[in-house]
């Protein structure tokens, strides 16, 4: 078998792995905010134009969370053997979730009755908020340390649960909301337009407050964050991801009271890649922090060589897949445009 | 928990998840074979019928993959959260092709679905008929990976064992292509293909008790006699060669399917029996003499080896095997019984004519899921108490996670799993209870589907 001597085969997974996970979080991120939003828009035509406006796009971007679980076995199977088990309630209630969220959305098309489709309303509202909420706790859960020995998974089975942790569900539920605002903002218009512009005020202020309190809570976790945020030279390294938030909340702002489409969406999404740099620096090179570095976790270079021809031929056609199917739904959804 | 351990519960919410999860890829790989040999009948006659049953099949296709897409989601993460061990040590080998999986079939078949379900009028027959055919092939090489894993677990090659326990691949030819690929491979091939042609058959006998000139249901009923005839016998070959593969390489398997306890020459075949592991001894059996060791070893007393010949700490549970096995092969010679028949009644003109055929075709519908689900049920079962067969003991191979945990989550997965499939079960029900008739239109081009992929039906519509 191919070996690479040339390549750091451990980092380049690391950054595709880290691709697959951001690429998830953006764009299933705005879908499951839709789902979320269920919960304060009531309205059969407007529940149809707020799903219809994902329809095409969904499924591919959930696509990319099997890559990532697919991925991490292949290329960090020590990584996948031991973020598992410590987050075992977690990751089920959010594969639960998904499952009916992922059927809701079907089936509520095909319910002949008004309560069958009520019912899988509810199923869609409440599993996006589920998934959203349980992803938040295995981000926190996974953040605030794992406890690993001999390999395998050390802790107790609530260990995840923590006040930490469930700041991470809140925040992430409320950011996918203002994902899901935002974009039905670029995508709508007329009073449910107007009525996102309204939500996407408030969640914004609320997105950034527990954007704050999260990232000041991070340091706090681990010695090692800290010195790495707040030390010299990291600090030079750290410092702009602040300003960078500011400079994005002040355009933000500025594009809603202007009534701009686009740009409350773009800047959210740049909210969120911001904190999973954020992220990134705080905990490279762990893969699962405190102890597990990328490379300790890697597969050895035979089965990491073998699955990188593949992603790398592969990757490229998903993604210009997908960026075709985006150019193809530019534009304004209508009541009725596409479904009945 | 009510007596149960932690591996107990692990295994069997692997078990109900994976049961309920394969019975949609199988449904997938078959009929989306069906649908490219409809499709290519009718551009090659021009006939309308093959139309409109392509139409008719095709909504019941797109339902059944979504369901396969949706209960796959949780297998990609259960080997992790119940498996750690195993992920840990034999993932370096088993994950690359996992990986494979997801990253070629499943993007090949997301991305090439939605022509094959909305594009017939967007881009053209000819372009149309190969979105359909590498949807078909891709279904197969989804299979392929997957039973590509599966075999390694079964006969494990082309690895060397680290010193920390950890499988590391030494040829990815040697592990893909390991000793009971070539037959394992084929054989879930085959028992898909056998479990679309019931189905289908199924629908068209009903359809038929109904309204015998229904020139579509006569068309389905007819294709899927022919595949019973043709497909069964060749599948029972497949699966003595199977049995001779097994018996070389997990001979204790092959014992427990016979529940031999006592290795024996000139061994006999148990029809019935209760295999008590506790006594080592097959209570209340019925044989024939010299049987087993005339279909094991083609000889008259061929030696067959009993499950004594192992600690009892190796042995698989033969009483679950032997009930596994025996429906398998007991419903296999079924299917063969009607194919023989729907001969003999097509010869006799009477194929669209038999009540009898029509009621035992609709009662044999499950039929083929049913022997599938026996069949890894066999062949799982048979492989304990081992992961990776041989090197890996299940009990070694758990997360470490308390009972209460898993008994919760699989109560979780019972509950959602009933609710969810079993309403898209009524929906595949309720679509196989339309008669078909002329004019099919086919899955709706204004309803999103589950499975129709990053280029589903309004991307056409948009793109027009």
């Amino acid at each position: 078998m191919m070996t690479l001597p040339w390549l750091d085969l451990p980092m380049v997974w690391a950054g595709l792995i880290a691709v697959a996970v951001l690429a998830y979080v953006l764009l299933d991120g705005f879908d499951l905010g839709c789902g979320i939003l269920f919960a304060i828009e009531h309205h059969d035509e407007d529940r149809d134009v707020m799903v219809n406006s994902i329809a095409p796009v969904w499924d591919d971007n959930e696509t990319w969370l099997v890559l990532g679980g697919g991925g991490l076995l292949a290329v960090f199977p020590l990584a996948y053997a031991t973020i598992l088990p410590a987050l075992y309630p977690t990751m089920i209630g959010m594969l639960l979730a998904l499952v009916f969220r992922g059927v809701a959305f079907e089936f509520r098309f095909r319910a002949t009755t008004r309560g069958g489709r009520q019912a899988w309303d509810i199923a869609f509202g409440v599993g996006s908020t589920v998934a959203a909420f349980c992803q938040g706790l295995t981000l926190g859960g996974l953040v605030q340390g794992v406890k690993v020995v001999d390999r395998a998974y050390a802790g107790g089975w609530w260990d995840w649960l923590t006040g930490f942790s469930i700041l991470c569900g809140i925040a992430l539920v409320v950011g996918y909301a203002l994902l899901g605002a935002t974009w039905l903002i670029w995508r709508t218009e007329g009073e449910l337009q107007e009525r996102c512009r309204g939500y996407a005020r408030t969640l914004g202020g609320t997105t950034l407050g527990l954007i704050g309190v999260v990232s000041l809570w991070t340091p706090m976790l681990n010695p090692a964050f800290q010195a790495r945020w707040f030390g010299w030279p990291g600090i030079v390294l750290t410092s702009p991801v602040p300003v960078l938030v500011a400079l994005l909340a002040w355009r933000f702002w500025r594009g809603l009271k202007r009534r701009e489409e686009a740009s409350p969406f773009l800047c959210a999404l740049g909210w969120f890649v911001l904190c999973f740099v954020g992220l990134g620096i705080s905990i490279f090179p762990a893969i699962v922090p405190p102890s597990i570095t990328i490379w300790d976790a890697a597969a050895p270079p035979e089965s990491q060589a073998f699955l990188l021809v593949g992603a790398v031929v592969l990757v490229p056609m998903i993604l210009a897949y997908t960026g075709y199917a985006y150019w193809v739904f530019r534009g304004k959804v209508r009541p009725g445009a596409h479904y009945h | 928990m009510f007596g149960f351990d932690a591996l107990a519960l692990a295994r069997a919410q692997f078990a109900f998840t994976v049961m309920f999860h394969i019975v949609f890829p199988a449904l997938s790989i078959g009929l989306a074979s069906y649908l490219m040999v409809l499709e290519g009948l009718w551009l090659r006659t021009g006939r309308a019928v093959y139309i409109y049953l392509f139409r008719y099949w095709l909504k019941i296709f797109s339902l059944a993959f979504g369901m396969g897409v949706v209960s796959g989601l949780v297998m990609s993460y259960q080997f992790g959260t119940n498996w750690a061990v195993f992920s840990d040590k034999a993932g370096p080998i088993i994950g690359p092709l996992m990986g494979y999986e997801v990253l070629s079939a499943f993007f090949l078949e997301a991305g090439f679905l939605g022509i094959m379900l909305f594009g017939m009028n967007k881009v053209g027959r000819g372009l149309h008929f190969l979105a359909t055919c590498i949807v078909a092939f891709g279904t197969l090489f989804s299979a392929f990976w997957i039973l590509s894993v599966n075999s390694w677990m079964q006969t494990p090659d082309g690895f060397t064992l680290a010193a920390d326990g950890r499988f590391l691949p030494t040829s990815w030819m040697r592990i893909m292509f390991n000793p009971s690929f070539f037959v394992r491979f084929p054989h879930m091939v085959l028992a898909s293909y056998l479990s679309v042609a019931f189905l289908v058959g199924a629908t068209g006998a009903w359809h038929l008790l109904h309204d015998r000139q229904n020139p579509a249901a006569r068309m389905m009923f007819s294709m899927s006699m022919w595949m019973a005839a043709i497909v069964a016998p060749i599948q029972i070959g497949m699966g003595d060669l199977h049995g001779l593969n097994t018996l070389q390489y997990q001979p204790a398997k092959v014992a427990a399917m016979e529940g031999l306890f006592d290795t024996t020459r000139g061994a006999p075949l148990a029809l019935f029996g209760i295999p008590n592991m506790q006594t080592e001894h097959l209570d209340y059996a019925i044989e024939i003499p010299h049987a087993s060791s005339l279909i094991l070893r083609h000889e008259w007393n061929g030696e067959v080896q009993g499950l004594k010949a192992w600690p009892v700490a190796d042995r698989p549970n033969a009483l679950v095997v032997f009930w596994s096995f025996r429906v398998m092969v007991g419903l296999g010679f079924a299917m063969l019984s009607i194919g023989l028949a729907s001969l003999w009644l097509r010869h006799k003109r009477r194929l669209y004519d038999s009540r009898v055929l029509h009621w035992a075709v609709v009662a044999m519908g499950p039929s083929g899921l049913i022997a599938l689900l026996a069949g890894w049920v066999t062949t799982e079962v048979g492989r304990q108490p081992y992961t990776v067969f041989g090197l890996l003991r299940t009990a070694d191979s758990l997360s470490p996670i308390a009972a209460p945990g898993v008994a919760a989550s699989l109560a979780a997965f019972a509950v959602v799993y009933f609710l969810v499939f079993g309403s898209g079960v009524l929906f595949l029900l309720k679509l196989m209870a339309a008669p078909p008739h002329s004019g099919e239109t086919g899955p709706d081009p204004q309803m999103p589907a589950r499975s129709s992929g990053i280029m589903p039906g309004p991307v056409l519509v948009a793109g027009e």
